[in-house]
């Protein structure tokens, strides 16, 4: 091989394996996905399946598994729909584009699968959404908070609904929270490209300008990176000044890097740091660690109450030994819920024991949710899928645990 | 004049636009930056000992694929799992109790020498045992069989630890005799990047002596000039080429541990972007060249670091950090077309031409 072949192979694997390891978006592969069948045919004796798609590997496994368990959970309360039993078909949406669009192709091959809960990020939401939609099928995701999502402007899809909140809301209140409360009025933000992190940033922007504080910084990493120094050392030194409060709402390992990272460099040692959902997890609090004290994390609010949410927890933690790991399971139990109901509603009996449900009716149903009892709220979707109570509240890590501070 | 326009061909004259049109953009964004200078010199020094610290480690990684290059001819991408495997390992099994016991805070130059040694041995374990067992057979085969092997193999220690020790982010424990800064010019060092430099000079002064003075150092450089001539030479060029995985290896545990100092965190995955960024240090500054592997690494380092506020900033581009990987490969196409053979590469020029 002559040197310059040589060399022209060398920037060819590394730009190649680059590319794929900065995760570009797969094209959407919807238009070969299997045409709508209309009906599912649930066999007499045969379990109605469901399937998951959420998160349960790498560094945010705990954001995924708490979900997981939610549903499992929510299959354990429900028992059987009509005599038959609830089977869970547990996919990975690898908190990426190309897991998302795996996970969908995954499910949508496979005709007995009633409805989808996912995905964990809102990431793997955009793909799977289009895969999930262009199939017939359903899916309602526990912990998307990405406004895009639900925005028929951009990546909103017919068959997709949430019980997580809009992250516009979530935005404002952390807004609200540095503006109003801790009396901050100038801000920077970091996210990471992803749709859920560069939506949150943007919602925290408009929110903390609306309120009369200025963002002196906004910029972003990517995932993967581990040297947070000089892209902390330029918001130190941006025009506007030192930020007085930095907000980055990233996944748990930028999201350390920059809680420890921030505190060495220079110009930033007095400023508050502030982060949200996707960096509140069991994980997140062990690798930040001694970096916790001065930073706030925003989050549903988990202050949750009623029969209902008691018997969750001590089944929780009787089924998996652990006191919840982060904050989706309430809302995953919720969207399980609200497609058993749905289930129940649409599903007609044959004569011979069998149940058929019809996918459009299943969508249908699940749009027409109204005033619907769960765990995090009395659930109302609105016409393009957005159907949580939504209530943020702030916390800070207190030796390891997450605790409530606003409101 | 004219004979040599009209000899130009297309490529040729595409490939001199492009570059005058990188160094352009190059010159241009830099210039604007320092119309601008919205940093002081303070921020500039910060920018470059940040790029040093990240350099020395791809340079201490960027060793492990020249060295196997030297002797195989071959990219060993599963460098980057050596890496991973020893501080992955060395943090789950030792550190963390370590930390949780108080032995850590009572001893730490005790405990990180325990931890790094531990970090190394695992690191050269996994390195000789992909070589026997992945590498060996195929010696003989086609170049593209050991590369799509290691790719193999990469994958395999990644899933092989992730069975080990989960999927979770595991924290490095904090060493509190390392926390805090010292003053420095202007500014101010972060300990660790301090241990990071002194370290990695040390760990290349020592390398140097041994490939240069020691007879298993030279019985490496003989197989990596001829394998046939070494061996009829009375060198048993197996064994050398296992000391050349082990000699990489080391140097990727050594990494592993100052990575997880300056960082803290560990995961299954953690080998993967280093990895990628050490082969692009090594082949930066002259693949099968050592003193390039270093001077590689470091620039690497350096560009990713200055780069985007240097070269970007000025040009007034949004999110200008997120594309410190763009401004890194530009610096190696950079660097490729006008020395295709790269900084230091003089010995592959001759060799392989």
């Amino acid at each position: 091989m002559s040197k310059k072949a040589f060399s022209i192979l060398a920037l060819l694997v590394v730009t190649s394996l680059l590319l794929a390891a900065c995760g570009a978006p797969a094209a959407s592969g919807g238009a070969d996905a299997p045409a709508a069948e209309g009906d599912v045919v649930v066999a007499a004796g045969d379990p109605i399946r469901i399937a998951s798609a959420l998160v349960i590997s790498g560094p945010n496994t705990d954001l995924g598994l708490d979900s997981q368990h939610g549903v499992e959970i929510a299959i354990e309360f429900k028992g059987e729909i009509k005599g038959h039993a609830i089977e869970l078909q547990a996919e990975d949406d690898g908190c990426s584009a190309e897991g998302g669009q795996a996970a969908g192709q995954k499910i949508v091959s496979d005709p007995s699968i009633v409805a989808v809960i996912g995905t964990s990020c809102s990431g793997s939401g955009v793909p799977m959404a289009q895969v999930v939609s262009d199939a017939g099928y359903v899916m309602v995701s526990p912990s998307n908070t990405a406004p895009s999502l639900t925005d028929p402007a951009q990546a909103w899809k017919p068959g997709y609904l949430r019980t997580a909140h809009n992250d516009k809301v979530q935005g404002a209140a952390m807004a609200e929270y540095a503006y109003s409360v801790l009396g901050l009025s100038t801000a920077a933000a970091i996210h990471d490209g992803d749709p859920y992190t560069e939506g949150l940033a943007n919602a925290f922007r408009e929110s903390f300008e609306a309120l009369g504080g200025s963002v002196v910084a906004f910029t972003a990493v990517n995932v993967g990176d581990t040297d947070m120094r000089p892209v902390l050392t330029s918001i130190a030194a941006s025009e506007g000044g030192a930020p007085a409060f930095l907000f980055f709402p990233v996944f748990t390992a930028e999201c350390a890097h920059l809680a420890t990272q921030a505190l060495e460099v220079a110009g930033l040692e007095n400023t508050v740091r502030g982060a949200a959902d996707g960096c509140f997890s069991a994980a997140s609090a062990e690798a930040i660690g001694d970096a916790a004290p001065g930073m706030y994390f925003s989050g549903p609010d988990l202050s949750f109450s009623g029969d209902v949410y008691n018997q969750f927890a001590a089944a929780y933690q009787s089924n998996f030994g652990t006191a919840p790991i982060s904050v989706f399971h309430a809302h995953a139990f919720d969207a399980t819920n609200m497609v058993f109901a749905c289930i129940e509603e649409v599903s007609v009996e044959g004569a011979d024991g069998s149940l058929t449900i019809n996918r459009q009716a299943m969508r249908d149903c699940l749009y027409a949710t109204s005033g619907f009892q769960g765990i995090t709220g009395s659930l109302t979707c609105n016409e393009y899928g957005d159907c949580a109570d939504p209530k943020i509240a702030v916390y800070e890590i207190v030796d390891g645990e997450y605790v409530s501070v606003w409101p | 004049m004219k004979d040599r326009l009209k000899n130009l061909d297309l490529i040729t004259a595409f490939l001199w636009l492009l570059r005058a049109a990188i160094i352009l953009v190059v010159a241009w964004g830099t210039f604007k930056t320092l119309l601008s200078n919205p940093y002081t010199s303070r921020n500039w020094l910060d920018f470059i000992i940040f790029g040093i610290a990240q350099g020395s480690m791809y340079a201490l990684i960027a060793i492990g694929y020249t060295l196997v290059y030297g002797v195989l001819k071959m990219i060993n991408f599963a460098h980057g799992e050596f890496f991973m495997s020893g501080i992955f390992t060395a943090t789950s099994a030792l550190a963390i109790p370590l930390a949780a016991s108080g032995f850590m805070d009572q001893h730490p130059l005790l405990s990180l020498l325990a931890i790094g040694l531990l970090s190394m041995l695992i690191s050269v374990g996994i390195a000789l045992l992909t070589e026997r067992i992945a590498y060996r057979p195929l010696r003989h085969a086609p170049r593209l069989m050991p590369l799509i092997t290691a790719i193999g193999a990469s994958f395999f220690w990644q899933y092989y630890f992730r069975g080990l020790f989960g999927s979770q982010v595991r924290p490095f424990p904090t060493v509190a005799a390392l926390q805090g800064s010292i003053p420095f010019l202007n500014t101010t060092v972060l300990k660790t990047h301090v241990l990071v430099v002194v370290v990695t000079v040390l760990a290349l002064v020592a390398l140097n002596f041994f490939i240069t003075k020691t007879r298993a150092g030279m019985a490496i450089r003989s197989v990596s000039e001829n394998k046939d001539v070494a061996a009829l030479m009375g060198i048993n060029v197996d064994r050398a080429i296992s000391m050349t995985f082990a000699t990489g290896a080391t140097m990727a545990g050594l990494a592993g541990l100052l990575y997880a100092l300056v960082y803290g965190q560990v995961h299954f995955f953690m080998g993967f972007i280093p990895g990628i960024k050490a082969f692009t240090a090594a082949v930066l500054g002259g693949i099968g060249n050592i003193p390039g592997a270093a001077v590689g690494g470091l620039l690497l380092g350096l560009f990713e670091s200055v780069g985007p506020s240097l070269f970007l900033q000025g040009l007034g581009i949004p999110a200008f950090n997120q594309l410190k990987d763009v401004i890194a490969f530009t610096m190696l196409v950079l660097v490729l077309i006008f020395r295709p053979q790269g900084i230091m590469g003089e010995r592959l020029a001759e060799k392989k031409a």
